[in-house]
């Protein structure tokens, strides 16, 4: 741990970097779209923990989105609190809402847990229609986010915004790493490829799971507080069950239990669709071809890409790297497989975040 | 007393909707052991071509049969070209599959027909029935809808208990090696597994379409609701699939009913709910066998 530790903090500081120096380069547009791909990198990156890791399925993380983008929502509107601590706040109530979660989901398992939390994620939004006064239905609450004063007030608004994302996510990315690393990490894959041997071993199993849906949770939260300030409004439109899938979709064609994974995932959601408009309205198609086209194509791109990699895009990757003699192959662990042994020691300690 | 009628009859009625989907989904369980979430999109799609078989000839039955036929052959075919090369993969590379399919599906249902809503016919009369001059909340082809639910089941039903196809699904079902062994073709089976999937969904898409529209979203929160129904009854089990459905469907038209307008938007929380105090009792769903654990 203490040698890895150094080389995630320069990929972080290297990656803040670029991202400092693509977001003055290009324009607002993309200035968004960063900003949006950290938003989903948060989100993914705490669902791969709990799905790749700890083994448990949830197609319910837009609800715990839903929940810190509300809460963001609310405390900026009444209380006027400045955002990092609004953004913490959210990312703590989000994580009790998790734990709340995790003990019921404790005892399910595979499509039981994917049913139940798929429910909790078409439910939840729904409370915010049925309470309007408070939540603001349909219209959903605005949010009122701007660039601090120091930085004068030229500096586009967009900007600042995909450095906070940014910067949320890399801490997020860089703190993954290293709870995977540790024990707790440890105790979620041994619990994920055989409860009963990490039963027998010592874990705690139940707090293992428990714990791993706080996590998860938690940063789906503070990635619900990011898409508060982006969006610049907070509607139960955005909290669909599509959200909720695409997030699990990024986790899995990524590269199911690793940090960079979240990253490749998080680009393909948010870039295919939007490349595939450019390309279809460039095409002088008509309106509802043009705007169906990437849908189609982005069902198309997930299909190919489990096809083609079964480890998802990272899995390609290091493929890739391993042919060049960059680093050795080992072969990724799959997903609850029965196969597998109980206890892989050695691939899995370097599994974390490569 | 007359309001409880009709919420039971109505709440009937779209619960064997949701038992069409939940059983559909069950067939692909038992087979694949896998959650096939295009199983709505597909309906949509079969729908659309429903619509336009009606269009084209005028009839309503044609554009029926032609859904159901649609529904056979999408369900093959997805499980022959996408679902089988994945299988054997990591487990959740199949599922993801299935939700690139569904977005396919309703990409290609965009661009062939565009995203407006539309309306669709009813096989029968959809004005209300009433006994003497008490209005019964359902109409006839509330009735069509539930009756011919109930035959696809017990048709199923039957066919699995009597011949030896229903015998070689049930076996495949049970252990796919020993069946292999004793000479079925499990990958046939499973495939015809998938087609009948398809042809309930096709089913479930052109009953319940009347009163939701069509668009390429259509499907989404009655694939939801199927889905729930046939976790409350446990995904190993037809039977629990259809129990699942019904009071799913009950419970969803009381809360609609009794509980106002804020009743109906909080439906999903309603079904939730009943989700959730299910699975703490029955982690595995109502008609869950004993659980095999390997250790």
């Amino acid at each position: 741990m203490t040698r890895t530790t150094p080389r995630i903090l320069a990929a972080a500081l290297a990656t803040a970097v670029l991202i400092v120096v693509l977001s003055i380069k290009l324009n607002s547009f993309r200035d968004y779209q960063i900003a949006q791909i950290a938003v989903e990198v948060t989100a993914v990156a705490g669902l791969t923990v709990l799905t790749g890791l700890s083994g448990q399925i949830s197609l319910g993380n837009g609800a715990f989105m839903a929940i810190g983008a509300y809460v963001t929502a609310l405390l900026m509107l009444h209380l006027n609190w400045p955002f990092y601590l609004v953004l913490v706040a959210a990312a703590a109530i989000t994580a009790v809402a998790g734990a709340v979660v995790g003990v019921a989901a404790a005892r399910l398992h595979g499509p039981y847990l994917a049913g139940a939390t798929l429910l909790l994620g078409v439910a939840l939004p729904s409370v915010a229609y049925a309470y309007q006064g408070f939540f603001g239905g349909d219209q959903g609450l605005d949010v009122n986010f701007t660039t601090p004063g120091f930085l004068g007030v030229n500096f586009p608004l967009t900007r600042w915004e995909a450095w906070v994302c940014s910067a949320v996510a890399l801490v997020v990315l860089v703190l993954l790493a290293n709870l995977g690393r540790s024990r707790v990490g440890r105790n979620w894959r041994a619990v994920r490829d055989d409860e009963v041997a990490a039963a027998l071993a010592g874990v705690n199993v139940a707090r293992a799971r428990i714990l791993a849906f706080v996590v998860s949770a938690a940063c789906a939260g503070a990635a619900g507080a990011l898409l508060a300030i982006v969006t610049g409004l907070v509607a139960p439109e955005a909290f669909t069950i599509t959200l909720s899938i695409a997030l699990l979709t990024a986790a899995v064609i990524g590269g199911l239990g690793t940090l960079p994974g979240a990253v490749w995932g998080s680009l393909v959601i948010v870039l295919v669709p939007t490349y595939a408009t450019d390309v279809a309205t460039s095409h002088g198609l008509s309106s509802s071809v043009a705007s169906n086209i990437p849908v189609a194509a982005y069902g198309a791109v997930l299909i190919l890409v489990m096809l083609l990699f079964p480890q998802g895009i990272q899995g390609a990757v290091r493929w890739l790297l391993g042919l060049f003699g960059l680093t050795q192959i080992s072969p990724a662990p799959t997903w609850r497989d029965a196969a597998t042994p109980a206890v892989t020691p050695e691939p899995n300690e370097k599994e974390g975040a490569q | 007393m007359v309001e409880f009628l009709q919420f039971t009859l109505s709440g009937l009625s779209f619960g064997m909707i949701y038992a069409a989907i939940a059983l559909s989904l069950v067939l692909i369980w038992r087979g694949t052991r896998l959650l096939n979430f295009a199983q709505g999109g597909m309906a949509m799609f079969t729908t659309y071509i429903a619509l336009e078989v009606i269009r084209q000839t005028g009839s309503y039955w044609a554009g029926f049969v032609v859904a159901l036929a649609a529904g056979v052959v999408l369900g093959a075919a997805a499980e022959l070209v996408v679902v089988r090369p994945a299988l054997g993969k990591p487990e959740l590379n199949a599922v993801i599959i299935t939700i690139g399919l569904l977005i396919l599906l309703e990409g290609l249902a965009g661009i062939f027909y565009g995203g407006q809503y539309r309306s669709f016919p009813a096989a029968f009369s959809v004005i209300g029935l009433r006994a003497g001059s008490t209005p019964l909340g359902v109409s006839r082809f509330d009735v069509f809808v539930a009756l011919a639910v109930l035959a696809a089941t017990l048709l199923l039903a039957v066919g699995f208990r009597y011949t030896s196809a229903g015998l070689r699904m049930r076996a495949a079902a049970f252990n796919a090696t020993v069946a292999r062994l004793s000479g079925i073709r499990v990958a046939r089976v499973i495939t015809v597994g998938w087609a009948l999937a398809g042809l309930l969904g096709a089913l479930a898409g052109v009953l319940v379409t009347p009163s939701t529209f069509l668009y390429p979203n259509s499907m989404d929160s009655i694939f939801v609701f199927g889905f729930t129904a046939a976790v409350i009854g446990g995904l190993d089990s037809p039977l629990g699939a259809v129990v699942g459905g019904l009071l799913l469907g009950l419970a969803l038209s009381y809360a609609g009913g009794y509980l106002g307008s804020q009743g109906s938007d909080l439906t999903a929380l309603v079904a939730l709910g009943i989700l959730v105090v299910v699975l703490m009792l029955r982690p595995d769903g109502i008609f869950a066998g004993a659980r095999v654990r390997r250790v």
